[in-house]
C-alpha cells in the first residue's frame, strides 16, 4: 500500500511538502493567497494581536527592527548561503549605508532622503568591491577573519573620525518625506473581543516621531522589491554560478565560471542589501553612533542566516524574525534573553544543524541519503 | 512478487542514446581542420621546488582524434591535464592551442576557448541537480548578468531557453533525461561519471579531456563507456583520454603517448605502443640483464 498523490480527496498525504501543495494549487488562489497574505503582514502592528504583540515596547517599532532584520538576512544571504563566503563584518556594510544617510542629510549636506537612499545603496556596494577585491583570494576561515577585521575597521573609523560626528554619532537625520492619503484604524482587543478602535489610527504614508508603523510598511515593501529581485536573479546564470562557486570552486572555474568576478558580486549586492538596511535604520531611529554597529551585531545578523537556513530565502527570513522578534517579545527576561538565545542556539545545533527551514536540496538530499541507508541495511541484513 | 524499489548497484548500465544531436555549437574560435593539429604541448617542463613533474614533454592533439595518455602511476598525466587547463603554469615550454600559446590564461578563459575537462575524482556540483549541473558548463558560453536576469530581458530568455534544450539533449545522450531533477549527490557512480562527461560537453569543447573515466567501473561499463567515447567523436568532438585500463586505451584510441617519470617514452598507434620494449618496461619492469 503506497500513499501517493492521487490518495483519497479529505486527507492530504503528510509526505508532500508545504511548497509542493502550494505549488500544485490553481494560480488564482495563489495570487488571492499571496494578496491576503500581504495584507496581513502590512495590518500585523495595527491588529494588536494579543500574544504575540509586544507589550513593553512599541509593536510598529519592534515590527519595524524585525524588517530591518530580515532584510540584512536576505543580503547576507546571497553572500553566505548562495555563494558560501563566509562574512563576519557584515554590520560594516549596514554601517555604511547608515552614515551615508546620516552624512548627507544631516551632518554636512542636507540633502532630500528619496535622493540620499539610492546614493547610500551604492556606497555601500562600491565599499562591498572595495574589501571584496582584495580579500576575495582567500577563502573559507581566513576570509571569514577578514570581515571580521573589516568591521572593526569601520566602527573604529567611526569613533575617531571627528567628520563623522566621533563616538558622538550623528543626530537630527531628517524624516522620510510622507503623503497623507488615509488613516488606518487599530484594533483594541482589551474587552476580550477585537473591537476597531477609530482613535488610535496611523497615517497612511506619514513619517512621524511617534508612530513607527509607517516605517514599518515602507520597510515591508522594500523587502517585497528585495525578494523579488532574489528569486529572479537566483533562478539565472548568476545564481548557478554562486552555487557552483560554493559547490567548488576549482570545478566550476575550470567549467567555465569566473569565480572572482560572481563571489565579487555576491558581495557586492549583499552590501548593497546591508547599506540599504542600515539606511532604513538610520532614517527610523533619527540618530546613529558608533556603538549602533557592534561586532555583536555582524554575529546576530549570521546568526540569522544561519538559524534559518543559509541557502533558502524564506528560511533566513524565518531565521531573522527568530533572532530579531523574541529578544523583543521577551523583554520580561531582559537579564536572561542571552542566555536563552544561547541555550537555543545550541539545541538548534544539536537538532536542526541545517536551519529551522533549510534549502530544499538539502532536505531533497537528506531524504535520498536516508533512503540509501534503509536499502544498504537491508542488503546488509539479506 | 514484484519488489517495490531495488536498489541501484554499480551493477545497471544506463542505456545512452546515441541519436541525441550533442554536436559542439559554435562557440567562436577558429575552426581548425579535421587531422590537423589542435593543441601541440611543447618541450613542456613542471618543477616543484626540486621535483620535476614533466620533463620536456611535447606531442600534439589533432582535430578529430582520440588520443590516449597512460603511463604508470605518478607518471604526470593528471599533472599534464592541469597545464593544458591552466590550473599550473609550465615552468618552460608552452601550450600551444589553435597555433598560439595558452599562456598566463585563467582556466575559465580556457575553457572559453574550447578546452573541457573531467576529473579523476568526480567533482560534480553535488548539490545540484543534474540539469544545474549542466546548465552551469552550458553557461560557459553566456552572458547574462544580474540586470539582465533582474528585468528578464529577452537575453536572458533566449539563454535559459536554449541552455535548457542543450543541457536537456546532454542529459538525453548520456541516458540521464530522467535523473535531470535529482541532486548530482544521489546519482549511482556510473551517472555521476557520465553526468560529469555531459557537463564537460556542454562548454562545446574543441577538445574533451577525460581523465580516467572508467576508474571504479566494471568491464560491461568499460564497455559500454568506450562505445560512448567514439560516439562523442562522431559528434565531431577531439578526445584525449587518460586511463589505466589498458585494454579500453588499445581498443578507442587513434594514437597513444606514453609518459613515465614524467617524460615522454613513447608514442604511435596502439599496435606500435603493445610492442614498445620501454612501455613494456615501464609497466611490467625488466629484467637486470635487459636493461639498458
Amino acid at each position: 500500500m503506497s500513499t501517493t498523490t492521487s490518495a483519497p480527496a479529505g486527507r492530504k498525504p503528510s509526505s508532500r511538502s508545504f511548497k509542493e501543495r502550494v505549488d500544485t494549487m490553481p494560480r488564482a488562489v495563489k495570487i488571492v493567497l499571496w494578496v491576503v497574505f500581504a495584507v496581513f503582514l502590512f495590518l500585523l502592528p495595527l491588529l494588536n494581536i494579543p500574544f504575540i504583540t509586544t507589550e513593553g515596547s512599541d509593536f510598529g517599532g519592534v515590527l519595524f527592527t524585525v524588517a530591518t532584520y530580515v532584510l540584512v538576512a536576505l543580503g547576507l544571504n546571497i553572500v553566505v548561503g548562495y555563494a558560501g563566503l563566509l562574512d563576519l563584518g557584515y554590520v560594516g556594510f549596514y554601517a555604511v549605508g547608515a552614515y551615508t544617510v546620516g552624512v548627507l542629510t544631516s551632518e554636512h549636506a542636507h540633502l532630500s532622503w528619496v535622493l540620499v537612499v539610492p546614493i547610500a545603496i551604492v556606497v555601500a556596494m562600491v565599499s562591498g568591491v572595495i574589501l571584496g577585491a582584495p580579500t576575495l583570494r582567500v577563502r573559507g576561515d581566513y576570509l571569514a577573519i577578514v570581515t571580521l577585521g573589516f568591521g572593526e575597521i569601520v566602527r573604529l573609523t567611526l569613533v575617531n573620525s571627528q567628520w563623522l560626528g566621533g563616538a558622538q554619532g550623528i543626530s537630527d537625520i531628517p524624516k522620510p518625506p510622507g503623503v497623507e492619503l488615509f488613516k488606518v484604524p487599530s484594533l483594541d482587543w482589551s474587552a476580550g473581543v477585537p473591537v476597531v478602535d477609530l482613535s488610535t489610527t496611523s497615517t497612511f504614508l506619514k513619517f512621524g516621531i511617534n508612530d513607527f508603523v509607517p516605517y514599518y510598511w515602507l520597510a515591508l515593501g522594500i523587502i517585497g522589491l528585495v525578494l523579488l529581485f532574489d528569486i529572479l536573479v537566483k533562478s539565472s546564470r548568476v545564481g548557478r554560478a554562486w552555487e557552483a562557486t560554493r559547490e567548488d570552486e576549482d570545478a566550476a572555474e575550470l567549467m567555465g565560471v569566473p569565480t572572482f568576478r560572481f563571489k565579487l558580486l555576491a558581495f557586492a549586492l549583499g552590501a548593497a542589501i546591508g547599506g540599504l538596511s542600515g539606511a532604513l535604520f538610520a532614517t527610523k531611529a533619527g540618530f546613529i553612533s558608533p556603538d549602533s554597529f557592534q561586532l555583536l551585531l555582524s554575529i546576530l545578523f549570521l546568526a540569522a542566516v544561519v538559524v534559518g537556513g543559509a541557502g533558502n530565502r524564506w528560511g533566513v527570513i524565518v531565521g531573522a524574525i527568530v533572532v530579531g522578534y523574541f529578544p523583543e517579545r521577551f523583554r520580561d527576561f531582559a537579564d536572561f534573553r542571552v542566555l536563552v538565545f544561547g541555550l537555543a542556539l545550541m539545541l538548534l545545533a544539536i537538532f536542526r544543524p541545517q536551519g529551522l527551514l533549510p534549502p530544499r536540496r538539502t532536505v531533497r538530499a537528506k531524504r535520498a541519503d536516508d533512503r540509501q541507508a534503509v536499502l544498504e541495511e537491508g542488503e546488509a541484513s539479506a | 512478487m514484484p519488489e517495490p524499489t531495488q536498489p541501484t548497484t554499480g551493477d545497471e548500465v544506463t542505456e545512452i542514446n546515441p541519436d541525441a544531436d550533442i554536436a559542439p555549437v559554435d562557440i567562436g574560435v577558429p575552426d581548425v581542420a579535421e587531422g590537423e593539429k589542435l593543441l601541440e604541448v611543447d618541450e613542456v617542463t613542471l618543477r616543484f621546488g626540486g621535483v620535476v613533474a614533466l620533463n620536456e614533454v611535447s606531442f600534439h592533439i589533432n582535430k578529430g582524434e582520440i588520443l590516449g595518455l597512460i603511463g604508470p602511476n605518478g607518471a604526470g598525466k593528471t599533472t599534464c591535464f592541469n597545464v593544458m587547463t591552466g590550473v599550473y603554469q609550465p615552468t618552460s615550454g608552452a601550450v600551444r592551442y589553435l597555433g598560439k600559446p595558452l599562456g598566463k590564461r585563467k582556466k575559465f578563459q580556457i575553457t572559453k576557448l574550447g578546452i573541457a575537462r573531467t576529473f579523476q575524482n568526480i567533482r560534480l556540483f553535488a548539490n545540484m541537480t543534474a540539469l544545474e549541473n549542466v546548465l552551469v558548463g552550458v553557461d560557459a558560453h553566456h552572458s547574462t548578468g544580474v540586470v539582465s536576469a533582474m528585468f528578464r530581458l529577452p537575453k536572458h530568455r533566449r539563454e535559459e531557453a536554449q541552455g535548457f534544450a542543450r543541457a536537456m539533449e546532454l542529459l538525453t545522450f548520456m541516458g540521464l533525461d530522467g535523473k535531470a531533477n535529482e541532486l548530482a549527490r544521489n546519482l549511482p557512480y556510473g551517472d555521476q561519471r557520465r553526468l560529469e562527461i555531459a557537463r564537460a560537453l556542454a562548454t562545446s569543447p574543441q577538445l574533451l579531456c577525460l581523465d580516467e573515466p572508467a576508474a571504479g567501473f566494471n568491464p560491461a561499463e568499460k564497455v559500454k563507456l568506450m562505445e560512448l567515447i567514439r560516439t562523442i567523436r562522431d559528434q565531431g568532438y577531439t578526445v584525449l583520454l587518460i586511463e589505466h585500463d589498458m585494454k579500453l586505451v588499445m581498443g578507442v584510441t587513434d594514437r597513444i603517448v606514453v609518459l613515465e617519470f614524467g617524460r615522454k617514452i613513447a608514442e604511435g598507434s596502439p599496435a606500435e605502443i603493445r610492442d614498445n620494449p620501454a612501455v613494456i618496461a615501464a609497466y611490467l619492469g625488466v629484467d637486470e640483464e635487459d636493461a639498458s
